[in-house]
């Protein structure tokens, strides 16, 4: 069995702030990690490899330093991995990003593509179901569990907003991952150790067959028109007074609001 | 790309078991204005299995025509089956703009179809406006609410947006208004379809949807434990109203995730919002900062709830609440 993980290294969101005078996010000193649902689908391979000595490769689109979370890969347990880095890349959108990963899958041999369902810096959960797309290959979204039924069956588990559903898929295919599917593991002492020996292969636009007008900037059919940091609207009264009066003041206030 | 051959507001009705989903009649509401800016139409875009009764009802809410693809291959959601219906809509009626709930079925086709058609699309959009040369101009939080966004797509067709439920709001339902009903018949090509739905399985977890509340009554990090989350639920019981909460509780597993308020959760706007120990981080403020009016109660008297908030109390939430349940008790009696 042959699986690619798709992972994305993120500025941890949880730990940037906004410069209060200047309105502008503070960056500096914010932390990269392994982009959460990334890690859960991370995991789902990994216990294929453990399971049914499947081989992981793991690829990432980004910058040189995004070499970091294919370290941290290694030392979890992935068996190849994979940086597609090159100026050409920059600026892309889902759709042009989605478009430089399937390229390089195209190069690829795979039972199952797993990807995180959404990354925390964008939140839009596009990049997985349009790659499916470019592959040709059948998607499920937000998947939280997977059992192997034949070798060219999976059956998954679906969060949904109501429930779950259960659903057959044939591969190869795409699987989207959320992060509270599992509890990933933590990399090993020898994995941290070797993981900084093994070879991370670097491909540019030259190594995928997509044409260059699909990739970058050129390739993005959306575009940021502005960005701005949210103005919060304008305060109301604070009162610092003891429960009694506390409680004398809600009730007179949802009086006059008409809500009781 | 000739654009002016494309025109129109379409936006996509989400159906489960047949039942239209709540954020459909919120993008009509929504796609109504925006049709409106532009001098065109509506136009709800509704695959489905035995759905014609439920087409007048897309037009009360704001539709000026109904496309209404009705086939038993269409019954329940699945990728593939509705990408391909879609995508012969677009081919043949080439909307403006297509708008989609941001559920796990809109996230799921959304970018499926614009990766098939090459357009651009923008997700968990909380704005959308003409702009003043008639493009769509989409603003979303990025950065995990940190910083907004506006994005356009000058160059491509149609014009791709996903809204999260509760964003926006619905129209209230005309039933004098006249349109038109389209029986369109998808030709599916059934040898594309590799995922097959084996069950649905609806988790009662007391379930509630708390984007449906009126009143919100929720606590955080401040209320801290079950025993304290029930005299919440003594007091949400008084109002009529839902007890919600923030991340840090679902993630102690003391509230259950499908009652969380935020970024990773839901995105609320009730006419009373109770924000209970819950400091206010941003990724919560994003999912309720639209409430008609907020009342915080927080010790620390600066938290940033208290930027957001209409009424704010310092004070112990844990010693406050349980007055508060008495006193409101009293005075609904009479």
């Amino acid at each position: 069995m042959k699986i690619v993980v798709c992972i994305k290294q993120v500025p941890d969101t949880t730990e940037i702030k906004i410069n209060p005078v200047t309105g502008t996010l503070i960056r500096d000193g914010v932390p990269s990690i392994m982009n959460p649902d990334d890690k859960g689908a991370l995991e789902m391979a990994l216990r294929l490899k453990d399971q049914y000595g499947a081989h992981v490769t793991v690829i990432t689109m980004g910058p040189p330093q995004a070499d970091l979370i294919l370290r941290e890969a290694f030392a979890m347990g992935a068996d190849r991995a994979i940086l597609l880095t090159d100026r050409r890349f920059a600026g892309a959108d889902t759709l042009a990003t989605s478009n430089a990963l399937a390229g390089a899958l195209k190069t690829m041999e795979y039972d199952i593509v797993f990807a995180g369902r959404q990354a925390i810096d964008g939140d839009t959960a596009q990049v997985g179901p349009e790659m499916a797309e470019h592959l040709g290959l059948p998607q499920v979204s937000y998947v939280v569990d997977l059992n192997v039924k034949n070798e060219n069956t999976v059956i998954v588990k679906k969060e949904t907003e109501e429930g779950y559903q259960m659903l057959e898929a044939d591969t190869p295919c795409v699987l989207t991952v959320l992060a509270s599917a599992n509890k990933a593991r933590y990399m090993s002492v020898s994995g941290i150790v070797n993981a900084y020996n093994r070879e991370v292969e670097i491909w540019t636009a030259d190594s995928i067959d997509v044409e260059e007008s699909k990739l970058g900037l050129k390739g993005s059919p959306t575009k940021v028109q502005k960005s701005f940091a949210k103005g919060l609207k304008q305060a109301g009264e604070v009162f610092e007074v003891d429960a009694e009066e506390a409680v004398g003041i809600i009730v007179s206030k949802l009086k006059e609001k008409f809500i009781i | 790309m000739d654009k002016s051959a494309y025109k129109h507001v379409y936006v996509f009705v989400e159906q489960r078991d047949g039942v239209i989903q709540p954020v459909a009649f919120e993008l009509l509401g929504k796609a109504r204005d925006l049709a409106d800016a532009l001098g065109e139409k509506v136009v709800a875009l509704f695959p489905g299995y035995q759905i014609a009764d439920s087409c007048q009802t897309l037009i009360e809410h704001g539709a000026d025509q109904v496309i209404c693809a009705d086939h038993a291959q269409l019954k329940d959601y699945l990728t593939e089956q509705y990408v391909q219906v879609i995508t012969q809509v677009i081919e043949e009626y080439k909307p403006s703009i297509l708008l989609l709930g941001a559920t796990t079925i809109g996230r799921d086709l959304g970018p499926r179809l614009a990766a098939r058609i090459t357009t651009g699309l923008t997700a968990d959009c909380t704005k959308l406006e003409i702009s003043e040369d008639r493009e769509l101009w989409s603003t979303r939080p990025a950065f995990g609410g940190n910083l907004m966004a506006t994005i356009v797509n000058s160059t491509h067709r149609p014009q791709m947006s996903t809204v999260r439920p509760g964003v926006m709001q619905k129209r209230e339902a005309d039933p004098t208004r006249q349109g038109e009903v389209i029986n369109f018949e998808p030709k599916l090509d059934e040898s594309k379809f590799k995922v097959r739905l084996i069950e649905t399985v609806k988790e009662d977890k007391g379930k509630v949807d708390i984007t449906e509340a009126k009143i919100l009554v929720s606590g955080g990090r401040g209320v801290g434990n079950k025993e304290n989350f029930d005299k919440l639920q003594e007091l949400a019981g008084v109002l009529d109203a839902e007890v919600s909460t923030s991340r840090a509780m679902v993630d102690a597993g003391i509230m259950p995730h499908d009652r969380q308020v935020g970024q990773t959760g839901k995105t609320v706007r009730p006419n009373l919002y109770f924000a209970l120990g819950i400091s206010g981080a941003i990724q919560h403020l994003a999912g309720m900062e639209e409430s008609d009016f907020i009342i915080a109660i927080n010790k620390d008297k600066f938290a940033p709830i208290f930027q957001v908030s209409d009424l704010g109390i310092v004070g112990d939430v844990n010693k406050i609440v349980p007055m508060l349940t008495e006193r409101l008790a009293q005075e609904l009696k009479k």
